[in-house]
């Protein structure tokens, strides 16, 4: 078995497909889109698949160190062109060919109009513990 | 009483239960759930016979579900609270239960999972832990696994290789939280090397506990990984070293050679050396072909053309590891190392470098960047 991270992005993904913002949507299209996330992950906890999933608020900073004995620096909010992660599921599966069948029916989630939204989702491999064999 | 000893007499309170006529998924789910109601009691108030006490409660367990079962379905229910004592289980009851767990037809990470319970008598949640999922995951991964065993015949001839395989991948599986999966293989190897006379578990077997001899020196003070030419050899463990060797050697006296048998003689060949430099290559060489033989694994291959390296010099290594493919994991990082012994220190750098990149864990790319930044510092 082997961990992927799904990221959703607010911004910096190539525009979907069914590229409505949400806010646009009808209040039962939103629900619609949202029974269908709870599904998809109630159908990877049954399959033995799920492992976690989040979801982001918009708004944040940057923060970094400054120096010994000063505040940490802060740069926010973001700026409207920045790359934005929406939120992430984790999920533990066979190969990468599940975790992509996996990621292509999240990416199927229904938006405006009731049709899939096909927006890109990024899929990455999360680094698994060391072997013990290693001779 | 101990949890380890809890957990080995999980089987054997399964196979009782079984004996009685309960099929194995029910038998597996109510042993499971005895045996969290004796992890959460036990401590307090521990039982006199911990075995009567399990197969008692699992089968009381057992015939609840029957009802409830029955309930549903608006059937009579008759069943008597105690069944007349059957045989005692045998070491063919154990063994069938490892052939099942680790059937050939469910998905390596599920046999994985119910080989733990069944046969290592590991919790549910135990198991989610060591394998950094939700409990509720894990439940699911292994009751699909049982509903996929419902349709195998239990008459069926086992797969000893198979059941091998698993062993290893749990053994292999490296981290270790509050169950050490290495520590558990090798506990369910032992129990079947003790029901199975076979080269090849007693080849497994000692596989495990010559690299388990090392666990101590495999990391440092911080949790750093350190390579095997690197490790402080007085950590390691003697006792289990020699144990190791031992069972490998009456393994390799049936001359029924296999891959865990061969596995294991280059490990004990590491064991024997005292110092790195006292490493006898020629034969790891000899060792890693009949490996090659067995398996025809890639990465067999490529250990073996490390080991070429160091038996017959860096550019016969490298010469070894042209006639691979590029593509294989960890042969960039093999290509640094050679490159690094024949002295070509810049190339070996960009190829550490390179190497991390294309890293399989976390430990081992950070073990390849500071090889990089190591020979960039003194070139």
């Amino acid at each position: 078995m082997a961990k992927y991270l799904l990221l959703k992005h607010y911004r910096g993904a190539p525009a979907a497909v069914n590229d409505v913002p949400m806010d646009r949507w009808t209040p039962a299209e939103i629900d619609a889109h949202m029974t269908y996330m709870d599904d998809f992950a109630k159908r990877l906890e049954e399959s033995g698949e799920y492992v976690d999933g989040q979801a982001l608020k918009p708004e944040g900073a940057w923060v970094r160190s400054d120096g010994d004995g000063r505040p940490p620096v802060t740069d926010g909010p973001f700026a409207e062109t920045k790359d934005l992660i929406a939120g992430w599921m984790i999920i533990d599966v066979d190969a990468w060919e599940r975790a992509v069948e996996l990621a292509g029916e999240l990416s199927a989630a229904p938006g405006a109009g009731g049709k899939p939204i096909h927006e890109w989702l990024e899929v990455r491999p999360l680094f698994p513990a060391p072997p013990t064999v290693d001779d | 009483m101990d949890d380890v000893r809890l957990r080995e007499i999980v089987p054997a309170v399964i196979g009782v239960l079984v004996r009685r006529g309960a099929d194995f998924a029910s038998a597996e789910d109510a042993v499971q759930e005895a045996l969290v109601s004796a992890v959460a009691n036990w401590p307090a108030d521990p039982p006199r016979d911990p075995q009567g006490w399990l197969v008692t409660v699992s089968w009381r367990k057992h015939l609840d579900q029957l009802r409830s079962g029955r309930a549903r379905a608006g059937r009579e229910v008759a069943y008597d609270l105690e069944p007349p004592p059957g045989p005692v289980p045998t070491a063919d009851d154990t063994l069938r239960l490892y052939f099942l767990c680790a059937h050939p037809t469910l998905p390596p990470a599920s046999a994985v999972a119910l080989t733990l319970r069944a046969v290592g008598g590991l919790t549910t949640r135990q198991i989610a832990e060591a394998y950094l999922v939700p409990e509720p995951t894990m439940a699911q991964r292994i009751s699909r696994a049982k509903r996929r065993l419902a349709a195998v015949r239990l008459d069926e001839p086992g797969d000893l290789p198979t059941v091998l395989r698993v062993l290893y991948l749990i053994y292999n599986e490296g981290h270790s939280g509050e169950v050490d999966l290495a520590t558990e293989a090798i506990r369910v190897t032992r129990q079947l090397a003790a029901v199975a006379d076979e080269p090849e578990v007693a080849g497994l077997l000692a596989l495990e506990l010559l690299h388990h001899a090392r666990r101590d020196a495999r990391t440092d003070a911080t949790g750093r990984l350190v390579p095997l030419a690197e490790q402080d050899r007085s950590r390691w463990d003697p006792a289990m070293i020699a144990e190791g060797v031992a069972v490998l050697q009456a393994a390799l006296a049936r001359d029924r050679l296999g891959e865990y048998q061969a596995q294991a003689a280059i490990a004990a060949l590491h064991a024997d050396a005292r110092s790195v430099e006292e490493t006898d290559w020629v034969q790891i060489v000899e060792w890693y072909d009949e490996l090659v033989g067995l398996t025809g694994s890639p990465v067999a291959r490529l250990n073996r053309a490390v080991a070429v390296g160091e038996a017959d010099g860096a550019l016969a290594g490298l010469a070894a590891l042209a006639e691979l493919d590029p593509a294989l994991p960890r042969h960039t990082a093999a290509s640094a190392y050679l490159h690094e012994r024949a002295g070509r220190l810049a190339e070996a750098a960009d190829r550490y470098a390179a190497a991390a990149r294309a890293a399989s864990n976390a430990a081992e790319r950070d073990h390849l960047t500071r090889q990089a930044a190591r020979l960039r510092q003194s070139g």
